[in-house]
């Protein structure tokens, strides 16, 4: 008897230190704020881990900003507690302007957060790609597109170069290319019918597919705006 | 009754053991108090060595692994293989924000001034080296972070719940420039004239003078191709046209220097190669030095050449051979007439082209690739070096092991050493994965390269071939090319060049050019990237191959490659047991380097910020 109570004893003090966790240990952040960065309701193209916009909370004893990162596709996603946020992209980030904030009148946008909230974030891109077209066989990649210009006043910036790039993965821009071509800005001819092409080079392991798309690089700004990728099978 | 007189003579003692001032009051015997200090020469001297020894440097001996960090060398070392894999530079990469050292110094020069039981010599040239100590650190954190404020006294707490008259804003850039430039030529006057190179000195004072005018003017200069990287306030960026008036001031106190007479070109030796090689190595009689961290005082050396000599000759079981410099550097020192050109490892056709001797393919090159690479096929401390990756067959087969110096079947059925002693071998740490060594700073002294003694070569700081390429720089920036060829070919005579350039040779890539084989490995690549807005376009992310264009500034490149010996195995054709060469780019790297316009200033931690809502943030981050 006296050996089953230690043993109980023991079982008990190994329960509470299995289940004790849930009291002390806070719950972690589930509230989903997800969206797209969009022009006139377009999702805007950029490449990966370039392009981000920061979160800040008062009321702390030190400031500090939740980093969240644009996806290729311009799409964002961040796990968060309810809170009163401050949203903002910092000013050099992406290949496009912020549009003040109807409610602060700056590039601050308030955020109160106390659901899971699906938002989209109007910006004014220096361009757009339209009409991307992507085919190609497997020796050769080829895409035709247009380009128009969205900021016209006396912010506008010229085109550096647009770039076809293909990759074997799909995380497509200059750092993952295995080939490319490019038109420098000045020998556009015609910004409503661009026309790039490019070799399809030996791939190890060797795939009947490549992962393709346009980007454009704007005078003076850092971050390329990109097209959607295309999956290209041959 | 015991216990009353218990109780009456502990109150005697009690009452009396205090009243022995003499036996508490005692001066401590483990630290020397300040006035100690203060009234003795070579206590003062003490505490200065340890604010030169606090001096920062991003790339030097004691950090090897810094300088794999961009193209300049392979890191063939399994712990920093990621410095090849990552794409990124962080933002927070070579930041700085140190202003517990400064303080430090500010206490060191307030306390020097009011000292006076010091020899007053003595004293002004103490305070006029911590200025410039102060100064360094600065322009130290001026290059990595932009401006930043400038605090030249101690500042004091008052306790009064309220530090905000403590918070100070960032200088704008030009302001810390112009606080170098201007305290340099303050303290020249108190400093010696050689006589020590580990000391301040006035050439130290110059060198400084003519590195931070420099870095400013071409700021001011090339920041216009950037205007990103800038700041409303000034914090980051000079306005273009300050850039001659920081020139002009970097040439006259480069031309100041040379005027001494105490410093001049290192000529001892008459091979060119060795010559080069002993700059960083002969100690005694070289006046080319200005400032050094020096070593082997009072015993302290460091383990470069135990990291970095050749696998087949280290003295020590342990590591070597982790510095392999790049072919993308190895392909950028000219040839002796002056032109640039890839190592020829193929003809026209695309056919192998077959040298007697491995050191053919590098014959007729700057003898300074000799003096700064140890060279597949040459001789180390008097042994060759045994760098081959195989044979080769004519179809293409490659005979090779895995091991150091491995032994195979060669197709005639004979056993045979199939790959050299030193490699190169595939992912194998700690030998010439790419098929170079590095040679400069390396020890040629027998016992360096063991544990117990280590090596006491010295770290240089500012020597005048900098200088000259100083002022040959600014000089042409102010578009004298007359003078910009003749401080650059003293350089280049030095080295070995038989042609001088003439004056119109002298452009942009030119400059870039002759600092990067002359200054290579010596903590300047990735501030003269920065200054020259070099850096996002030359380490631009993309994956591309080595350039064919070795003199071109703007070649991209990303990716560090290594170049294979291979042994021919022919039997029957007088290729036999010739030697080609192949590219190639080591295993372990496989993503290129990127670096962008954020990396240009150095992020500012947001602790910093948290305590000082003056500071502003760097652009681009």
């Amino acid at each position: 008897m006296k050996n089953s109570i230690k043993y109980i004893a023991g079982l008990f003090c190994l329960t509470m230190g299995l289940t004790s966790c849930e009291y002390d240990n806070y719950d972690e952040p589930k509230l989903l704020f997800e969206g797209n960065l969009v022009y006139q309701g377009e999702p805007i193209g950029v490449s990966y881990n370039d392009v981000y916009f920061e979160l800040w909370e008062e009321g702390w004893q030190t400031f500090g900003n939740i980093g969240v990162a644009v996806d290729q596709d311009g799409s964002f996603s961040s796990l968060l507690f309810a809170g009163d946020y401050k949203l903002i992209i910092p000013a050099n980030q992406g290949p496009f302007m912020n549009i003040p904030n109807a409610e602060t009148s700056s590039d601050t946008i308030p955020l109160d957060l106390r659901g899971s909230l699906n938002m989209d974030i109007e910006v004014l891109p220096y361009y757009m790609l339209r009409n991307v077209d992507i085919s190609g066989s497997g020796s050769s990649v080829s895409a035709s597109f247009a380009l128009e210009q969205i900021i016209t006043d006396s912010n506008a910036r010229n085109i550096n170069e647009a770039i076809l790039y293909l990759s074997k993965t799909a995380f497509v821009d200059g750092r993952t290319s295995i080939s490319s071509s490019s038109i420098g800005g000045g020998d556009i001819a015609d910004m409503s019918n661009i026309q790039l092409s490019t070799n399809v080079p030996d791939m190890t392991p060797t795939q009947n597919y490549v992962f393709a798309r346009v980007g454009v690089r704007i005078d003076g700004v850092e971050d390329m705006l990109f097209s959607p990728i295309e999956r290209v099978d041959f | 009754m015991k216990k009353y007189i218990y109780s009456i003579f502990t109150c005697v003692i009690l009452f009396t053991a205090c009243n022995d001032e003499d036996f508490l009051n005692r001066d401590p015997q483990n630290i020397l108090l300040e006035d100690q200090v203060w009234e003795n020469e070579d206590l003062v001297l003490s505490v200065l060595a340890d604010l030169y020894n606090r001096l920062p440097d991003y790339q030097t001996i004691e950090r090897w692994w810094e300088f794999a960090n961009f193209d300049e060398t392979f890191a063939s070392n399994a712990g920093d293989y990621w410095r090849h894999q990552n794409v990124d530079y962080g933002y927070g990469d070579w930041g700085m924000w140190d202003y517990g050292y400064i303080r430090d110094i500010n206490l060191f020069i307030e306390k020097a001034e009011v000292a006076d039981q010091l020899d007053p010599e003595v004293r002004s040239q103490f305070i006029a080296e911590a200025k410039f100590i102060r100064a360094m650190v600065y322009f130290e954190h001026v290059k990595r972070m932009g401006g930043v404020p400038l605090i030249l006294e101690s500042l004091e707490y008052d306790y009064s719940g309220d530090p905000t008259y403590l918070q100070y804003p960032r200088a704008q850039e030009h302001e810390v420039y112009d606080y170098i430039i201007q305290e340099m030529e303050d303290i020249k006057g108190d400093l010696p004239n050689g006589g020590t190179r580990s000391r301040a000195t006035i050439g130290a004072a110059l060198a400084l003078e003519s590195r931070a005018a420099l870095y400013a003017g071409s700021i001011a200069n090339y920041g216009q191709l950037t205007p990103n990287v800038s700041l409303p306030g000034g914090e980051v960026g000079i306005p273009a046209d300050m850039a001659d008036q920081y020139y002009t001031t970097s040439l006259r106190a480069s031309e100041e220097l040379m005027g001494l007479g105490t410093y001049g070109l290192y000529q001892n030796d008459p091979d060119p190669s060795e010559n080069y090689t002993n700059i960083f190595l002969n100690k005694s009689a070289n006046n080319e030095v200005i400032l050094a961290k020096d070593f082997l005082v009072q015993g302290r050396t460091h383990g470069f050449t135990i990291e970095n000599i050749p696998r087949s000759l280290r003295e020590e079981n342990t590591v070597g051979g982790k510095m392999n410099p790049s072919l993308n550097l190895v392909q950028s020192f000219e040839l002796l007439d002056n032109t640039f050109a890839p190592l020829p490892t193929e003809d026209a056709d695309g056919n192998p082209i077959y040298y007697d001797d491995q050191l053919d393919i590098f014959a007729g090159r700057d003898p300074r690739l000799a003096g700064t690479v140890i060279l597949p096929g040459s001789t180390f401390r008097g042994s060759e070096v045994d760098i081959w990756a195989g044979w080769k067959t004519p179809e293409g087969n490659v005979i090779t092991s895995d091991q150091l110096g491995g032994r195979a079947e060669l197709p005639n059925g004979s056993t045979d050493q199939v790959v050299g002693y030193d490699g190169p071998i595939d992912n194998l740490e700690w030998s010439a994965q790419g098929g170079f060594y590095l040679r400069k700073y390396v020890d040629t002294s027998v016992g360096s390269g063991q544990r117990g003694t280590g090596s006491a070569v010295w770290w240089i700081r500012f020597r005048y071939a900098e200088i000259l390429l100083n002022a040959s720089e600014a000089a042409f920036e102010l578009g004298d090319n007359t003078k910009a060829a003749e401080y650059m070919n003293q350089v280049r005579r030095r080295a070995g060049f038989p042609t001088d350039l003439a004056p119109s040779e002298i452009d942009f890539d030119r400059i870039v050019h002759e600092r990067k084989v002359e200054l290579s490995f010596e903590n300047h690549i990735l501030w003269d990237y920065k200054r020259w807005r070099l850096a996002h376009r030359v380490w631009n992310g993309e994956s591309v191959d080595l350039t064919n264009e070795p003199g071109d500034a703007l070649a991209v490149s990303t990716r560090v490659f290594g170049l294979k010996p291979f042994k021919v195995y022919d039997p029957g054709s007088p290729n036999h047991e010739k030697w080609i060469f192949e590219e190639f780019k080591p295993t372990p790297v496989f993503n290129p380097h990127r670096f962008r316009l954020g990396n240009y200033y150095s992020f500012i931690g947001d602790n910093v910020r948290n305590a000082n809502p003056l500071i502003v943030r760097n652009p681009n981050q």
